[in-house]
């Protein structure tokens, strides 16, 4: 196996966490749409947390993106 | 940076640093990103200044902006930190229009995003965990070094939650750092693989004009999430900023 396929074959394996992340940030808004179906009143505060626990985890997948990058264009 | 790899699709280039000024600003290793630190800089300062020159009772656009900003990030420390916030809120403002003006600036055509490099991102954070550390070492004293010490935790546990917590406190370097960075350099890649893509497939014969027009669509919303992504960014690390505050003032 020459060195670019391998390195195509590594940033493919890296990107599986994104399904790991994919999963998180569903929960998170599943979790808003049912809080916010509970309590409509509550929608503010709950849209800040659920925005920011969305950029935290989506922030997984950047990690994972950018060792992705690293071994594709490095 | 090899250029060969992938297809020819130079996505990192964008990234280097090169001399801005002309011979003047060579001499003294003053490159693009700095400039657009200072550009950032300044236009924070115009905003609040401008912004707040004229005092009318009913603000107009520019005074309703600045007024906005403060009292978001206002809110934001008090709510977070507590009453003490009120003395922070000059650093978490300083922090938060920084990293903002620096992402928000990226996102223009032939702009330098200095916040999606490295060394900028953990300058930044090393900054914020050494404060915060002096905070608490300033408030607290040697009691300080409690806030390692989980409560109510039975004693047997104490020689692996310990060195967990000192791990998870050193590792908000890391993690604050690399988050912005990554968030930044991510979507600048992404708009460059995309623009390189317009560009191959454009160029190469009438069948592709669909997928090259795809492409320049996908580059279009990119643009908008990117937009997104640079003010979201900003926020968060202003909030993790005053989260790790609010540890430091209240220990747990």
């Amino acid at each position: 196996m020459d060195l670019a396929s391998a390195k195509a074959i590594g940033a493919g394996i890296a990107v599986i966490a994104l399904s790991g992340v994919g999963v998180g940030i569903g929960y998170i808004f599943a979790a808003l749409v049912s809080s916010v179906a509970r309590n409509p009143a509550a929608r503010e505060r709950v849209f800040g947390l659920a925005i920011l626990g969305f950029a935290l985890t989506e922030a997984v997948a950047l990690y994972a993106l950018v060792i992705a990058f690293i071994i594709l264009f490095v | 940076m090899a250029t060969e790899s992938s297809g020819g699709i130079d996505a990192l280039s964008q990234f280097q640093l090169h001399p801005a000024l002309g011979a003047v600003g060579a001499s003294v290793n003053f490159t693009q990103s700095n400039l657009f630190m200072i550009i950032a800089g300044v236009l924070i300062l115009a905003l609040l200044w401008l912004g707040m020159r004229p005092r009318a009772m009913v603000p107009g656009r520019l005074q309703s902006a600045a007024e906005m900003s403060y009292e978001t990030v206002m809110s934001m420390c008090i709510d977070t930190i507590g009453p003490e916030g009120k003395a922070y809120f000059p650093f978490v403002f300083t922090l938060f229009f920084f990293i903002l003006f620096g992402n928000l600036l990226g996102v223009f055509p032939l702009f330098f995003t200095f916040t999606s490099h490295i060394a900028v991102t953990l300058a930044l954070t090393a900054f914020v965990v050494g404060l915060v550390t002096y905070v608490g070492l300033r408030i607290h004293g040697l009691h300080f070094f409690s806030y390692f010490v989980p409560q109510g935790v039975p004693m047997a546990l104490m020689p692996l939650l310990v060195p967990i917590e000192i791990l998870s406190y050193v590792s908000r370097l890391i993690s604050l750092s690399v988050r912005l960075f990554a968030n930044m350099m991510a979507g600048h890649v992404m708009l460059e693989v995309f623009g390189a893509f317009v560009v191959m497939l454009g160029g190469a014969g009438i069948i592709f004009l669909l997928p090259a027009g795809f492409s320049l669509a996908v580059n279009v919303a990119l643009i908008g999430f990117e937009l997104l992504v640079a003010t979201l960014q900003a926020y968060v690390f202003a909030v993790l900023t005053c989260i790790y505050l609010h540890d430091a003032v209240h220990l747990h």
